[in-house]
């Protein structure tokens, strides 16, 4: 049923830091590996080759350039689905194949009811569903169900495929309903945001901004390096010498 | 938002369709219309026929088409699942008003209560039609006071200009008539004239700073993801440039609204055969009008995802 459920048992989400964020594209390229092998299997790639590439992905990193009165600065920016706690691509879905689940939140498409009508991606404000024109249904992330539960990884590895790759630590991954959970931690202590919050879809996914920029340079407070002692013998002799 | 061919007629004809089925149904349950066959076949065939290609048309843009019946089961939550709902049960009295007017040529009594059914689900599913569009957030061009009122107006106002030009056709052409889809149509252009003072003036929260969680200063794109259009840029990164739109703004005017207007004066000015034939102009004119309306509705939509594009 495409009606939301009251509440949900956990709220399943990633919080991402921009202010660490390299844009390797690390988390795109481990995300369509992992899933297009995964529960929405295949992430189809039309002319990968050829001079008109198009294709699924669940994940992509923009760059934008913020410039405000401290000056401008690169941001990298990944996107992906928020997995909201108001989901209008749930809601406008006429055939039950788009769904919240109840248990941790995560917003994810049955694609074996999809009719390929494309409402939910205008329903998404952010652009996190993506139609595979092959296959004739709609794609999602689907913050790796079938690895953040998967009792054949190692537990470490129970993470989405994004989060795991991301070489700087910008992606976390965790329980954003519980307030004593690490994430919910890290959301406090950032001050993370919610994208578009006007729109009322109350994202669970949040971000953490680029840090503020300092004025100075890095304060090292090392000691003054020590006098050069007086070299002796035939070389001391040529520097005094050279020195005069 | 990309205007897609099947879209445009689906929601063109069925309200053509739907606006003429409800005019039939009340005028024709309630002995206003006089219950002739052929006139009532004719006048029946065009409404069902319109409805039923535009409902076919729809199912073009979909993925997997053989699916479709599911769309039917998603009622309680979804606008698209309640429109298909709404337009399937709409045949039922429909239906029955048909075999009642035109097979039987009867009117009033519970031929008149099957054409009030048939109207009332000719009303609701051009309703859900047009909640479907203003109910998307992302979309604030659609998300709007205008859009459910206009699917209301366009779809009585090509419905009348329809019943006119079948009545006229049959040389039963009443002034009411006539008057009455004139002034819908002088309506339908007040609206659509409203319509898009209301969105040129436009002033939406969302910007590339809220999109990005980025506050204060600009935020440019510097760098797509990908370097060719993708999914999100051909279906919702469609744009249209400024000079067509006031081009096409104006072909609209004319063709939907002025050309249909002053042919409705000469079909109320003259008479059979000159009025069928001004009548019969004038419906052409406004349907193709419609479409042109139809396209600029979703070229000049802006869908915020356009916003991490830079566009």
């Amino acid at each position: 049923m495409t009606c939301l459920p009251g509440h949900t048992e956990k709220k399943l989400g990633l919080v991402i830091d921009l202010d660490t964020c390299v844009g390797c594209q690390a988390c795109v390229t481990a995300c369509k590996e992992w899933n297009t092998g995964g529960h929405m299997a295949p992430l189809t790639d039309i002319d990968p080759y050829g001079g008109h590439v198009d294709g699924v992905w669940f994940n992509r990193v923009h760059a934008y350039e913020h410039t405000t009165e401290m000056g401008g600065r690169t941001v990298n920016f990944p996107r992906s689905c928020l997995h909201c706690e108001q989901p209008a691509c749930v809601t406008v879905c006429p055939t039950g194949a788009s769904y919240k689940r109840a248990s941790d939140g995560i917003v994810l498409v049955d694609e074996d009811k999809c009719i390929g009508c494309k409402l939910c991606s205008w329903a998404c404000p952010y652009g996190a569903r993506e139609f595979d024109t092959d296959v004739g249904v709609m794609k999602k992330c689907t913050l790796c169900v079938d690895r953040i539960y998967n009792d054949n990884l190692a537990e470490d590895d129970r993470v989405p495929a994004c989060v795991a790759a991301c070489p700087t630590s910008a992606r976390h991954f965790g329980d954003l309903g519980d307030p004593a959970s690490a994430i919910s931690q890290l959301v406090t202590n950032r001050g993370g945001v919610d994208l578009m919050p006007e729109l009322g879809y109350k994202p669970t996914n949040k971000y953490l901004l680029p840090r503020a920029r300092t004025e100075r340079a890095a304060n090292v407070d090392a000691p003054a390096l020590e006098p050069i002692k007086a070299e002796g013998g035939f070389l001391g002799w040529i520097d005094r010498m050279l020195s005069n | 938002m990309h205007p897609a061919f099947s879209v445009l007629f689906f929601t063109t004809a069925t309200g053509a369709g739907y606006g003429l089925l409800a005019l039939l149904g009340l005028l024709g349950g309630f002995g206003l219309i006089p219950a002739d066959f052929w006139l009532g076949l004719v006048g029946m065939a065009l409404a069902l026929g319109l409805i039923a290609a535009g409902l076919l048309s729809s199912t073009g843009h979909l993925g997997r088409p053989e699916r479709a019946w599911r769309a039917f089961s998603q009622w309680r939550s979804s606008w698209l699942s309640r429109e298909g709902v709404a337009s399937v049960a709409t045949f039922i009295p429909a239906g029955l008003f048909g075999i009642g007017w035109v097979l039987l040529g009867d009117s009033g009594g519970w031929v008149a209560v099957a054409g009030l059914l048939a109207a009332a689900g000719a009303v609701t599913t051009v309703c859900t039609t047009g909640m479907i569009y203003a109910s998307l957030k992302p979309i604030a061009q659609w998300h709007s006071r205008y859009t459910l009122p206009a699917y209301l107006i366009f779809a009585c106002m090509t419905g009348s200009v329809l019943l006119n030009a079948l009545l006229q056709g049959f040389a039963v052409g009443s002034t009411v008539v006539v008057t009455g889809a004139t002034l819908a149509t002088l309506a339908g252009w007040a609206w659509k004239l409203a319509t898009w003072r209301y969105n040129d003036r436009l002033k939406i929260p969302t910007t590339a700073n809220t999109a990005t969680g980025l506050a204060g200063g600009t935020v440019r794109s510097i760098e797509w993801p990908h370097t060719e259009e993708n999914y999100l840029l051909k279906e919702m990164g469609f744009r249209i440039a400024r000079k067509h739109s006031a081009k096409l703004r104006r072909i609209t005017q004319v063709l939907a609204f002025a050309v249909p207007a002053i042919l409705l004066a000469v079909a109320f000015a003259s008479q059979w055969p000159f009025a069928a034939i001004a009548s019969a102009l004038a419906a052409i004119s406004q349907l193709i009008g419609m479409l042109v309306e139809r396209w600029l509705f979703f070229a000049e939509a802006k869908h915020t995802v356009t916003l991490y594009y830079g566009r």
